[in-house]
């Protein structure tokens, strides 16, 4: 066990992975000798080499493009999109090839390949370093999304997904990279090391790709969340009284969708949590999930809490982040109805 | 791998991945670059055949010499107010990024990005062109609004995303925009400016106008898909557009040849889209001068497009979220071969006789009178800190011309978020 960030619990399920399976590749703009720019793959060329770990240049649609190709090869790439923002010049290669490639050639090909991506906001990175596309790709048949919330689940979760046999797209909440932050933005920012999940295991070990985790028990009102926004509605439940219980999604495809029933039935009221805009976002889809299994449930009408329909703004961030504000107004909303 | 065939007659592959020739510790080591003398390059006629310029990517337009003279056929044969102009231009824009440096590490802003030593490839070009000729800049070009007499207050409001903000506190520091001076608004994503800008340059010879258009990317963006885009509409289409590439050497941490620089030049590239390649020592005001008038007389004359690799150095940091030193050596900018821009000018200058050490020194002091001036007017409507753009129903205009039912909900629900918070 070790006391690990969530960047240092990456970092070290890359180099757990570059032990056990020499078929493990690393790829990405300023990935090698500098150990990219939020320092995730850092050592990693240093100490298994450039044909382990090496720079992309700058094109992400090349860098997607060549790791499907590494893993028709057979290889097992992990490329990094640098952030998430830049992900788009790749999208072809991702909904149309890596996502169709065991089900078009009837499994005579499979690419077990990750793209990884620091995403969301709260950074003050403006409209091209804050935004939350995951949406896009839950939206693709034929792609895993996980979105991790801490160094624990990071680094278990990167594994899984590393082993997985198809193509996973996970994304990074880089607000939370060196500690839980709680939407509370004028409050100094704690550190991972006083969180329970920055006990890491040195190892090997994986957290499953499609589990939620319950990161707090109760019984008012069921919170679904994943990334930074777990730690925001932990923070607004406690700040506002309410016994909510805060599901931590951990993978939006596949869903966890026993945790979510087995939640929203105990609690009977539902709010969708994330960052990302809300129409077509993922809360869309989680809402539409709950009122078809769970509507003889209900006591009030499922919540959406989101960022607005609108780019990131730079300056106005904290207008823009859904943060304990909007969630508890609209947690009081869905106890009251 | 478990199926790899095993064929002993044969070596086994491995793969090539470039590396720079110095690294932190290492001894900086410029000694491959090949320098010809200035004024050896020959200049084609503007209206020659593309092909005719296909030897001219591998070598370097230069025209001041060593000793500051103006030399060869690429001299542009400035006169002395003009060279004054531009030198006092690069001079502002130094000292400009060398005050919103300092105002980020003042915690005033989130983010700066400086041009020092890439001042010529802004403010030269701009000079070259005409004042209604429209510019798709990157984040590292802001001498093309120095060089168009953009208001510095303005420029640093932006940088401050205060009230005087005109781009409404929306986009991240040093991405400006302004219509009115012919610079398109910048977008953080790399190189998607350069097939628009040869979009905008086909918009204007379907309409039957006369401004072309000139497109900035930097070398290691041209690895972008949209680089190749932009170069094969440009030649298909003769597009009136001028297309720069900035290789000033790094991308973040990787050098030129993780972006293909090792084995040719960015120049060429034209050669493989059969448009026209200039390489030009982009240090040397004079050439750059010299390269993109060449370039927007053959533009103007419907010959279509100009690939220029404007061969710089990136002498500070990619921006202040970046240290240099952790991948090259300290002080690399200062020993690169081709010299600075505003010492090389002003050398000029001063072998003419029309410039002096007191005058430049005098200048360097207005200047940073006018920057300090105009800081402190921008820092009256507020900083990132202390005051930032904080009108929020304008965080909902503008997504679309009118406002749709969903955002006037939510743009009422932010307000009351608002009230909230207040209480």
């Amino acid at each position: 066990m070790s006391v690990m960030n969530m960047i240092q619990a990456l970092n070290s399920a890359h180099k757990v992975m570059f032990e056990r399976d020499p078929t493990t590749v690393v790829l990405g703009e300023d990935v090698g000798y500098f150990g990219g720019v939020f320092r995730v793959t850092e050592g990693l060329q240093r100490d298994y080499g450039k044909q382990r770990c090496f720079d992309a240049p700058i094109s992400e649609n090349g860098i997607v493009a060549v790791a499907v190709g590494m893993a028709a090869y057979g290889l097992k790439p992990i490329a990094e999109i640098q952030f998430a923002d830049y992900i788009y010049p790749g999208f072809d290669q991702i909904v149309s090839e890596a996502a169709r490639m065991r089900y078009r050639s009837a499994g005579d090909w499979s690419l077990p390949m990750v793209i990884r991506s620091p995403y969301g906001g709260g950074i003050f990175g403006g409209q091209t370093h804050s935004q939350s596309p995951e949406a896009l790709f839950a939206h693709i048949a034929g792609i895993k999304t996980v979105i991790p919330s801490n160094p624990y689940d990071a680094k278990g979760l990167l594994i899984a997904a590393i082993e997985d046999p198809d193509p996973v797209v996970f994304f990074e909440p880089k607000r939370i990279y060196n500690g839980p932050f709680d939407g509370y933005y004028e409050r100094p920012v704690t550190p991972w090391a006083k969180h329970p999940a920055a006990e890491v295991p040195d190892g090997h070990y994986t957290v499953p790709l499609g589990k939620a985790a319950v990161a707090r028990e109760g019984e008012e009102v069921t919170i679904l969340a994943y990334g930074t926004m777990v730690h925001v509605a932990l923070a607004t439940a406690e700040a506002n009284g309410i016994d909510a219980e805060v599901i931590d999604l951990r993978s939006i495809v596949p869903v966890d969708i026993e945790a979510i029933e087995t939640s929203v039935r105990k609690t009977g009221r539902c709010v969708v949590f994330h960052e990302a805009t809300r129409t077509a976002g993922f809360g869309a889809e989680l809402a539409a999930l709950v009122q078809e299994r769970c509507f003889y449930h209900l006591e009030a009408p499922v919540a959406r809490v989101t960022g607005w329909d609108t780019p990131y703004p730079h300056s106005m961030e904290w207008a823009y982040f859904p943060g304990p504000v909007r969630l508890g107004l609209a947690l009081k909303k869905t106890l009251e109805d | 791998m478990n199926d790899r065939p095993e064929r002993p007659n044969r070596p086994a592959l491995s793969l090539h991945v470039p590396e720079p020739g110095a690294r932190p510790g290492d001894p900086v080591d410029f000694s491959h670059i090949a320098i010809p003398a200035a004024g050896s390059v020959r200049r084609p006629d503007p209206h020659a055949p593309a092909s005719e310029t296909h030897a001219l990517v591998a070598t370097l337009v230069r025209v001041l010499d060593e000793e500051g003279r103006a030399v060869g056929p690429w001299d542009p044969k400035l006169d002395a107010d003009t060279l004054r102009r531009i030198l006092r231009d690069m001079m502002l824009v130094r000292v400009y990024d060398d005050r919103m440096y300092r105002a980020q590490r003042q915690g005033k802003t989130s983010f700066y990005m400086k041009s020092t030593g890439e001042e010529a490839v802004a403010v030269a070009a701009t000079h070259a062109l005409d004042r209604d000729d429209m510019t798709f800049p990157t984040y590292r070009q802001q001498g093309i609004l120095i060089a168009r007499d953009y208001p510095l207050v303005t420029m640093m409001c932006q940088v401050y995303s205060n009230k005087g903000d005109p781009l409404k506190g929306r986009q991240l520091p040093i991405m400006y925009a302004s219509k009115a001076h012919g610079f398109f608004t910048i977008s953080g994503n790399l190189a998607t400016q350069y097939p628009q800008a040869v979009g905008w340059a086909m918009g204007s010879a379907i309409a039957g106008d006369s401004r072309i258009a000139s497109a900035y990317i930097g070398d290691g963006s041209t690895a972008e898909g949209d680089f190749h885009a932009a170069c094969t509409f440009a030649g298909v289409y003769r597009a009136p557009v001028i297309l720069n590439v900035v290789n000033n050497q790094w991308a973040i941490s990787t050098f030129s040849g993780i972006a293909g620089g090792e084995l040719t030049t960015f120049a060429a590239r034209a050669v493989g889209y059969g448009i026209a390649g200039l390489r030009v020592d982009g240090n040397d005001a004079l050439a750059v001068y010299a390269a993109t008038r060449w370039a927007a007389d053959r533009a103007r004359a419907n010959l279509g497009p100009t690939l220029i690799e404007l061969f710089t150095y990136r002498v500070e940091g990619h921006s202040t979220s970046d240290d240099p030193s952790v991948y090259r050596p300290q002080n690399a900018g200062a020993a690169w071969p081709l010299g600075d821009p505003v010492e090389r000018l002003k050398r000029h200058l001063v072998a003419l006789g029309e410039w002096d050490e007191a005058r430049h020194q005098a200048q360097h002091e207005a200047l940073d009178a006018e920057v300090r001036a105009a800081q402190k007017e921008a820092e009256r409507q507020g900083t990132l800190q202390s005051d930032p753009y904080q009108d929020i129903p304008s965080m909902f205009e503008e997504v679309f011309a009118e406002l749709p039912w969903h955002l006037k909900e939510q743009q009422a629900q932010a307000l009351a978020e608002a009230e909230a918070k207040r209480a």
